[in-house]
């Protein structure tokens, strides 16, 4: 249990934390617009690596060009997302949403295995592969991008959400939607927002992430299940909390599966889940009204 | 009551036609098939109760499923029990772990107690993969030994009836409990959860009652799915297995209890007719659920219901009309 | 309500669809492949060899003059779609042998179908339980995990390796290999230092590689199928770890050396000879059935043939040769036959059946093959 090998273990936990963290603020972003879990939240971080493995491997286009094609197009999915699955639903109860967006991520995945196949995929990595070695452990040139790049994401949302009309508006939503509407906010335009913002996010998350990971049709069930533990755990609601979430989750499990034992890694993050959820379910940053009976 | 009366008379027709189902069926296979409707659709009520009538939600049921059949597969096959101890016990395993969970996590709400039950469920999945030693890990735990009456094991058939009689008691005790004092309560329980408090109901013993009672039956159609396959394996019993029932019953129709049996036969044997389609069956399920959900809100049974009432109304209005004209 | 209706009327047209069956003086026999699911990446190929193979012997006059007729069901790797189809198949099909499942879970919940509707079945996974005890009706195709191992272990001994780390894939095919390493290893005299699981799904395995690093092992054994083996290649590279890495058998397909890249190089694994057929001398009595397979299918289907698509061609291949060689396809001789097969080159192996054997390989159906350069080299 040497202090290299526990560096190690943090250090992958923190790649893989980013992992969740950016799947989690896709959560919180459009939890916060509509009060709405989207369970396809996975999905389109898968997206942004497969669509990127296509448009570099089938348009054989040069990395860059396929990134910045990827996200915008996975952005519009998540307007297509919005406006034939969620609008036509609005105004349902909580429940219905879930199973439709649970509907939504089926149908993408089928989509997905459907015209690119079941194959994994790797990207090349934006700037070679030689790890740099940091006290003892290694680093990963691919592990500075994905946290550099998440840090980059949460201080645009941050100034998004708390400068600009439209972050303001957002929130405002989500206080609460009739009273937004009566000082003009356009509530149906937010969330379709809201749900372009989240596919941004994810589609960043899956383009920064396949170098590492690899990518194939079915990467996002996990992702986005571990996505929705971060949320909790930082406090459903707070975009910050989600990213923190995300990034103590991966630290906990990387431990977890050093320490303890990697047959029981996964089980070991559900289960400080459970434990928080059962005395503070708020999570760690979130306000303390989170509801109990 | 004139709804419960009604109830109880859907509920005859359905046991009327599950008891003759097998005179208009050919061979093995589609009994099979209907004998896995049926275990789906003892959990699907269950979960009915539990998520539709008593609001609450449930996303790790599977897990109740699987306490169930491992926990029969070890006594009767590891151990050597005889197979109705074995079945006992696996219910009461399962409803007793639903109660140690539900304590704690029934005092969430929504997204979180969500959470907590998708984290359990999880949770068990993984027990049931890593525990080698007990549950033969994921390759399976094989030679579960079929009841036997006076010697000789119970053939598919006679199986079945087991099966679907137990579908319909567990049907019966539902209606019941909705047409009861408990119902009652618990729709207040579901319509706000302070108002029901205030009239002075347990908010927290209802839940966990319906809680645990949704988890026995879960863990009845478990031991029942171990001795009729005789093999079971951890991949049956996880995540995407808890979204398959949540589909039924919401496909079903949230708060109609045969809805739910509807929606667990349409959702078992839809693969089985999408079988010609392979590569495009996932997408089509999805597709399947996106629009069932945007036009069909109440669920199968809304739908039914809203034909039979179509359909009565033209029948009505032809015969006015004749009328109208004769006069 | 004309969304019902139109609902009512696909579904009764799926109906008819589905449960046609047709009447021919065909000899029909079935497969049940995971074709779609996590372990499409058996079935795919697996299906695709049965039907390249049913044209191809349909061109050449059939089986005793009578058409084959092949009927593909896919268990999406699901146990009971599997059960359901496999009672299709027998039941509504009336299939005189079932090939398949692909995977052992599925093979172990449909096996005592067969005895009682006195059809054989012949599966393409490799779990022991399936043919050890052996079960008259049920036989399998695939090089057992013992195999593997046993070579691998032999080879390590060899290069005069003592200590051994495990680190295994947490699904049937990763827990069977698990199973037979932790019993061989100590046996095969050597000492096993760590063992470690990680999933099917993961995608970093740096925390398990740290762990076994800090063991100082003289050589690493992962047993998985893809792409998690091609991470802990790329792991242990990433993580500046030296130590001899052995992959099983499960990675002997281009797509692992895609995965991997660089981190390839060097690894040493068992595998059958399909993927190097071109190296094996002319007199090798495999060579002409592997070369001629490798350049059908990718002919026929654009790719790569694959290991475990050749579990398919055996399977059909030896009940085709028990139905010749007996002249008759009726269940119970086509049982009886492929137990008197004796010498029948495979893609696997050469196999040799008989009442106590119903795999019909051993070890040496593997042959140590180590990735050079980008591409597989035999090792010995």
């Amino acid at each position: 249990m040497d202090p290299a090998s526990i560096l190690q273990y943090c250090i992958t936990g923190l790649t893989v934390g980013s992992t969740y963290g950016l799947a989690a603020l896709g959560f919180t972003i459009i939890f916060n617009t509509t009060g709405v879990i989207n369970f396809a939240q996975g999905e389109f971080v898968m997206l942004g690596g497969m669509v990127s493995v296509f448009a570099l491997r089938g348009l054989g286009l040069p990395e860059p060009v396929a990134v910045a094609l990827a996200v915008p197009a996975v952005t519009l999915a998540g307007a297509l997302v919005e406006r034939l699955a969620i609008r036509p639903a609005s105004g349902r109860p909580a429940m219905d949403l879930i199973i439709i967006t649970i509907g939504v991520s089926i149908l993408i995945r089928g989509l997905v295995m459907l015209v690119w196949g079941k194959d994994t995929h790797a990207l090349p990595p934006f700037s070679g592969e030689t790890p740099i070695p940091f006290l003892g452990a290694a680093l990963m040139p691919q592990s500075l991008w994905v946290l550099s790049i998440t840090l980059a994401l949460l201080a645009g949302l941050k100034y998004f959400f708390s400068a600009t009309l439209h972050g303001k508006a957002m929130l405002a939503c989500s206080h609460d939607a009739k009273a937004a509407s009566l000082v003009g906010i356009g509530v149906r335009r937010m969330v379709l927002l809201s749900f372009m913002i989240s596919a941004f996010v994810g589609a960043v998350g899956g383009v920064i992430l396949a170098p590492l990971t690899m990518t194939s049709f079915d990467v996002g069930v996990l992702l986005g299940l571990k996505g929705f533990a971060a949320c909790i755990l930082g406090g459903l609601g707070n975009p910050f909390g989600a990213a923190a979430g995300g990034l103590i989750l991966g630290v906990l499990e990387s431990l977890g599966a050093g320490l303890i034992s990697s047959a029981y890694k996964d089980a070991i993050a559900f289960v400080i889940l459970l434990a928080l959820l059962f005395v503070r379910p708020s999570g760690l940053f979130g306000a303390k009204d989170a509801k109990r009976v | 009551m004139g709804g419960f009366r009604a109830d109880v008379l859907r509920l005859c027709a359905l046991a009327a036609a599950l008891g003759l189902a097998p005179l208009a069926l050919s061979g093995g296979y589609h009994l099979t098939v209907l004998t896995m409707c049926c275990l789906h659709a003892m959990i699907a009520v269950g979960l009915n109760l539990l998520v539709g009538h008593a609001g609450q939600i449930s996303l790790g049921h599977a897990g109740f499923y699987g306490l169930g059949a491992y926990t029969t597969a070890v006594l009767t096959s590891t151990l050597g029990l005889p197979v109705p101890l074995g079945m006992a016990a696996g219910v009461l395993a399962a409803a007793a772990v639903a109660f140690l969970v539900g304590v704690p996590s029934l005092k969430l709400t929504g997204h979180y107690l969500a959470m907590a039950t998708l984290g359990f469920g999880i949770i068990l999945s993984i027990l049931f993969n890593e525990t080698v030693a007990i549950t033969g890990g994921p390759s399976g735990f094989t030679g579960i030994p079929r009841p036997a009456v006076a010697g000789t094991p119970l053939g598919d058939l006679a199986y079945y009836f087991i099966v679907a009689g137990s579908l319909c008691l567990v049907l019966l005790l539902s209606l019941n409990l909705l047409h009861s004092r408990l119902g009652r309560a618990l729709r207040a329980l579901h319509t706000s959860e302070k108002a029901a408090q205030a009239m002075g109901i347990d908010v927290a013993r209802h839940k966990l009652f319906v809680f645990v009672l949704s988890a026995g039956f879960a863990g009845l159609a478990g031991v029942l799915y171990a001795h009729y396959l005789t093999f079971i394996a951890p991949a049956s019993f996880g995540f995407s297995f808890s979204v398959e029932l949540i589909v039924m019953v919401v496909l079903g129709g949230m708060t109609s209890l045969l809805g739910s049996v509807l929606g667990a036969f349409f959702l078992t044997v839809l693969p089985e007719f999408l079988r010609v389609f392979e590569n495009v069956e996932v997408l089509l399920f999805g597709l399947i659920l996106v629009l069932c959900m945007l036009y069909l809100p109440g669920g199968l049974a809304g739908g039914l219901a809203a034909l039979t009432e179509r359909l009565r109304r033209t029948a009505l209005e032809r015969t006015r009309s004749r009328e109208a004209a004769d006069d | 309500m004309t969304i019902a209706r139109a609902a009512a009327l696909a579904l009764a047209a799926l109906l008819a669809l589905a449960g046609c069956s047709k009447e021919s003086d065909s000899v029909k026999i079935g497969a049940v492949l995971s074709v779609t699911g996590p372990a499409s990446f058996l079935g795919e190929p697996e299906k695709n060899t049965l039907l390249m193979l049913q044209d191809e012997i349909n061109a050449k006059g059939g089986i005793e003059g009578r058409k084959l007729e092949i009927v593909v069901y896919d268990d999406e790797s699901d146990v009971n779609k599997c059960v359901m189809a496999a009672r299709k198949l027998l039941d509504q099909d009336k299939v005189v042998a079932v090939l398949g499942p692909s995977i052992s879970g599925n093979t172990l919940a449909i096996m005592k179908l067969f005895g009682p509707a006195k059809t054989p079945l012949v599966s393409c996974s490799a779990s022991e339980k399936i043919i050890s005890p052996v079960d008259p009706w049920v036989f399998n195709t695939p090089q057992l995990d013992r195999h593997a191992v046993l070579r691998i272990l032999q080879d390590a001994k060899k290069k005069g390796y003592a200590k051994i780390a495990i680190l295994t894939v947490s699904d049937g095919y990763g827990q069977s290999g698990r199973a037979v390493l932790q019993e061989l290893t100590p046996a095969q005299g050597l000492t096993l230092v760590a063992d470690e699981v990680f999933g099917p799904k993961d995608t970093d395995m740096t925390a398990q590689l740290t762990k076994i690093k800090a063991a100082a092992p003289d050589a690493i054994v992962c047993w998985g199928t893809n792409p998690g083996p091609a991470v802990v290649a790329r792991n242990r590279v990433q993580l500046g770890i030296d130590t001899p890495l052995y992959m099983s058998h499960g990675v002997a397909s281009k797509k692992f050396i895609e995965l991997a890249g660089d981190a390839a190089e060097g690894i040493v694994l068992p595998a059958g000879r399909l993927i190097v057929a071109g190296q094996l001398p002319d007199d090798n009595p495999q060579k002409a059935l592997l070369v001629g397979y490798a350049e059908q299918y990718a002919k026929r289907f654009n790719a790569p043939v694959s290991t475990f698509g050749g579990h398919g061609w055996d399977a059909l291949m030896l009940t085709v040769n028990a139905i010749r060689a007996g002249k008759s396809a009726k269940p119970q001789d086509i049982r009886d036959n492929l137990e008197k097969t004796s010498g029948f080159p495979g893609t696997a192996g050469i196999y040799t059946y008989s009442p106590k054997n119903h795999n019909g390989l051993d070890e040496n159906a593997f042959v140590m093959v180590v990735i050079s350069k980008g591409d597989w080299k035999i090792a010995e």
